[in-house]
């Protein structure tokens, strides 16, 4: 990387900022089609139970109602959803969480919708309902979902999806060991909270057959397909449009049952039909991360190298299987190569139950498979008398690695991320603060591995681009890759503002229509910077190609190697305009337009049925500090600083990177202290912001953030992905820093203050019973 | 029920239903959709606009209330020559903006804050203009960009 760059690596403003400050930007709530409806949804009243009969009539009745829906309704001919394909779009028979849908309204107004929606009469023989997972696996128990699989392929008829991994001797790692640390960890069920509801807007046209979708989906092209297979469509006669998306996090990654539903209502209704859920819906309705409970032994030797890990998990799949019964994907990736690990073992089961669904969220299974080894290691360093940072430090991992799982850290930031928070944070002498009476100070430290170059878990982790370069020297960058918020169409201005000398101003990006666009996976696993970045430097280098040959001829000069700037190609004296060549080559011999395709697909590889195998284009490494004061008094566990350090393998633009970290560490406090779904028997008790806590201005600590680059050859100007990995360590991190601070560790999340209040009391009536 | 008020500098009278919450009457009945349906139970601030200098919830705020009144939504700020509010320009350069759900009203609670700051000579800490966007909620920048943005408004007034 000698070249010296002019925009990547300098603070670049988000291409599309001014249009969000002024409210201009059009988000799915806004749409407004001519002669479109409202449609609203009837969820079933019990988590668990039989339908035994639905009364639409007076719903139909009402005055504004256009059409109503139900299972058995002839324009429901729809096959099921999810990623297990177990997920039927409207229930009838039987009802198996809280958002199970019944019955769907179309009317002249959302009001009128609603409305109709109570006027449903359907009467229901309520069963009990299985809402534990280990009551689940029980031979007794009954079968949760009858599309389940679990009998045949896994032994058990609630058994949604399981994952097995090993690599390495375990007996022999084990009788290697000094110290063994057992425990076992809970993690709650938590929510996107995406500041924009759920929404879709569907028209579908009767003389052609062609729908038309204005959807928040993450993933477009993956969307398409499963809205057509949905409703036995050819995909190709399904349009998605994306709006400006407020907020994703991975809750987009699945289609919902919704989204066919509304598609439905238009059919039906032959008009537009729009679905934007309440914020209360939004809490009931979008999928959550995983709740799971960790069973997690790992062992050192005497000198606190790791041997093994050995880990099992129940995850609550809830009633249906969405992407996020994946997540092992990610989660056996930390186990057997965050830090070096002799020998591994990972199970992990998603059972049914009666639940809601789970989804993909940010960070997909990491948080949770972090917190559970970075307590493990603070818990060996303790026993073995060992610093919690030399312990680390010993086992980290390395530049040239090959882990057990087969993952190549050709590039690995991971040992001076974690030098880096250490020394920040001043560790070792702010580990060892004088603690005053009432408020514990502590520290803790944690680190992650996530994947930085994709992920390979589609048949193709590729992305394409189309580049246009007008008669007047304007780009047009046709990608498909979406943007969500994350700032992704910056770095891809910004790169062809490097490559080409072309002004902000001159740039354009389109991204929005699978009509339009080129293939692409989608947003997920930290890939979009990465895998649309280096598609777009390969349709630049065909660009550049095809204008270096016509100005060669213009200008009479043999060259490959013309700088671009200002809009203008020079080599030597020579010189000319971009936007002349691109007219010669259009109105001149041999008459075509200035525009390239180009497709990238990462050097990944597909997992083997083991799951070993190379699977990221590169990987990204980051250590946390971060330093917590515990009030005795009350149990609240506030933040006062945050370290970050990150192997992020070059800088693209610092303003929108810095705006990951913080983002990214605010959930990450969430997850750690405030934020849980509280269900009982099946039902959301707090489904609103007065009930579900996120972080507010005054709960944010400062960021403290130290990039690593590591300038990985893989990614764009040596770059990895960075969008999930700031959220991943900080729970782990503050756990480990109450118990720093406290004297108590604690095996589940959210650490509230009633939790540390509990504990400390425990703790201290404890120490009276010795004292005696 | 008809009622006068002047927005974003337009004087006008309409004829409402007195249930009608203010963010429906301004996003449905006005057109002006830069004000943002986040919660419509007062929590989340994102349908934030300026009544009479102050900033209210609009989902928590009947439309008859604005009867002779001044509002100002996220479409009212700017001018012709310069069309980003000084707030806005802020925002956008301290990169406070991801998703931009609740960028509106994160705006139109600084804007509603500067504004009473200026006039009356003062320049908040940093607490005070954190606590001025509590009500404030955001899940994709966690605030640092926004705060940072927000304080820059009244550095500049120095």
């Amino acid at each position: 990387m000698e070249r010296k760059l002019k925009h990547i690596g300098k603070s670049h403003t988000k291409f599309d900022a001014k249009e969000r400050v002024s409210g201009k930007s059009v988000y799915g709530h806004d749409i407004d089609l001519p002669n479109m409806l409202h449609g609203s949804i009837l969820r079933t009243a019990h988590p668990c139970a039989e339908i035994i009969s639905i009364d639409t009539s007076k719903a139909e009745a009402l005055d504004g109602v256009v059409c109503v829906i139900t299972a058995d309704d002839e324009i429901v001919d729809v096959n099921n959803i999810s990623y297990k394909r177990d997920h039927p779009i409207l229930k009838k028979g039987t009802v198996n969480c809280n958002r199970d849908e019944i019955a769907a309204v179309a009317a002249i107004s959302k009001e009128i919708a609603d409305k109709a929606i109570q006027l449903i009469d359907v009467k229901y023989k309520v069963k009990q309902g299985i809402y534990d997972p280990i009551e689940a696996l029980k031979e007794d128990a009954p079968m949760i979902n009858e599309f389940g699989q679990g009998e045949e392929k896994f032994g058990n008829k609630n058994i949604a999806e399981s994952f097995h991994y090993e690599h390495g001797d375990l007996e022999e790692q084990k009788a290697k060991s000094k110290v063994i640390v057992k425990r076992t960890y809970k993690l709650p069920r938590v929510t996107h909270a995406c500041m924009a509801t759920s929404n879709i807007t569907a028209e579908f046209n009767k003389l052609d057959g062609r729908l038309t979708l204005w959807s928040s989906t993450q993933v477009p092209f993956l969307y398409q397909r499963d809205i057509a297979h949905a409703l036995k469509m050819d995909p190709s006669k399904i349009r998605v449009i994306q709006p400006t998306i407020g907020g994703g996090f991975g809750s987009k990654l699945d289609m919902h049952p919704f989204e066919p539903i509304c598609v439905l209502l238009a059919k039906k209704s032959g008009k537009p039909v729009q679905i934007v859920f309440s914020r209360e819906e939004e809490f009931i309705l979008s999928p959550t991360r995983q709740p799971m409970t960790i069973e997690l032994t790992t062992g050192c030797d005497a000198h606190g190298k790791f041997t093994f890990r050995e880990v099992e998990i129940i995850k609550d799949n809830g009633a249906y299987t969405s992407w996020g019964a994946t997540t092992p994907f990610v989660m056996m990736q930390s186990y057997s190569s965050l830090y070096q690990v002799a020998a591994c073992k990972f199970d992990s089961h998603a059972v049914y139950t009666n639940n809601p669904f789970a989804g993909s969220f940010r960070g997909y299974g990491n948080p949770q498979a972090t917190f559970s080894i970075e307590s493990n290691i603070d818990l060996m360093a303790e026993e073995l008398g060992m610093s919690q940072t030399e312990i680390r430090l010993i086992n980290a991992n390395y530049k040239g690695e090959v882990t057990g799982q087969g993952l190549h850290y050709k590039t690995c930031g991971a040992i001076p991320a974690l030098k880096k928070v250490i020394e920040t944070s001043d560790f070792e002498n702010a580990n060892s603060k004088t603690k005053g009476d009432r408020y514990k100070r502590g520290i803790g430290l944690a680190s992650m591995l996530h994947v930085g170059g994709g992920a390979k878990i589609y048949r193709s982790d590729g992305c394409g681009t189309t580049l246009k370069l007008d008669h007047y020297g304007y780009l047009t960058i046709i990608t498909g890759s979406n943007e969500i918020g994350q700032g992704s169409e910056t770095v891809l201005a910004m790169i062809a503002m490097e490559e080409l000398g072309l002004p902000e101003e001159k740039i354009r990006v389109i991204n929005t229509d699978t009509d339009v666009k080129p293939w692409d996976v989608g947003v997920h696993a930290s890939r979009t910077s990465f895998v649309a970045g280096n598609s777009l430097l390969g349709a630049i280098k065909l660009l550049k190609e095809k204008l270096s040959k016509k100005a060669t001829e213009l200008l009479d000069v043999v060259t490959d190697n013309w700088e671009y700037a200002d809009g203008k190609m020079s080599f030597n004296e020579f010189e000319i305009k971009m936007d002349k060549v691109a007219r010669e080559m259009h109105f001149g011999f041999p008459h075509e337009l200035c525009t390239v395709n180009y497709f990238y697909e990462p050097p990944s590889k597909f997992q083997d049925k083991d799951f070993k195998g190379d699977v990221s284009g590169n990987y990204a490494f980051a250590s946390q500090a971060i330093e917590v004061e515990v009030d005795t008094l009350t149990g609240k566990v506030e933040v006062l600083n945050t370290h970050v350090s990150q192997d992020v393998g070059r800088v693209l633009n610092p303003l929108g990177l810095q705006g990951q970290m913080e983002g990214g560490l605010a959930t990450g406090i969430g997850y750690a202290l405030t934020e849980e779904m509280i269900y009982e028997n099946g039902v959301l008790k707090n489904p609103s912001f007065h009930g579900y806590k996120l972080l507010t201005t005054t709960d944010m600590p400062p960021v403290n953030f130290y990039p690593i680059e590591t300038y990985d050859e893989a990614g764009p100007y040596g770059s990895k992905g960075a969008g999930e990995a700031p959220l991943i360590p900080t729970a782990a991190a503050i756990a480990n820093a109450v118990s720093n601070a406290i004297g108590v560790r604690f095996y589940s999340l959210p650490i509230t203050a009633e939790k540390v209040l509990r504990a400390l009391h425990e703790k201290e009536s404890m120490e009276t019973i010795e004292r005696r | 029920m008809k009622i006068t008020f002047k927005i974003n500098g337009e004087s006008i009278s309409k004829d409402i239903k007195p249930s009608l919450l203010l963010i429906d009457f301004i996003r449905d009945g006005l057109g002006l959709k830069g004000t943002k349906p986040g919660c419509l139970e007062g929590e989340c601030g994102a349908c934030t606009v300026i009544v009479d200098g102050l900033a209210i919830n609009s989902c928590m705020y009947l439309a008859i209330n604005i009867n002779g009144k001044e509002i100002t939504t996220i479409e009212g700020l700017g001018t012709k020559e310069n069309p980003l509010d000084k707030v806005q320009e802020k925002m956008v350069e301290h990169g406070a903006v991801q998703c931009g759900f609740c960028t509106p009203g994160m705006v139109m609670t600084t804007k509603a804050y500067s504004d009473k700051c200026i006039a009356e000579g003062i320049i908040p800490t940093q607490e005070e203009v954190k606590k001025s966007l509590e009500g404030n909620l955001c899940r994709c920048t966690g605030y640092a960009k926004i705060i940072e943005a927000s304080e820059a408004v009244y550095k500049q007034e120095r």
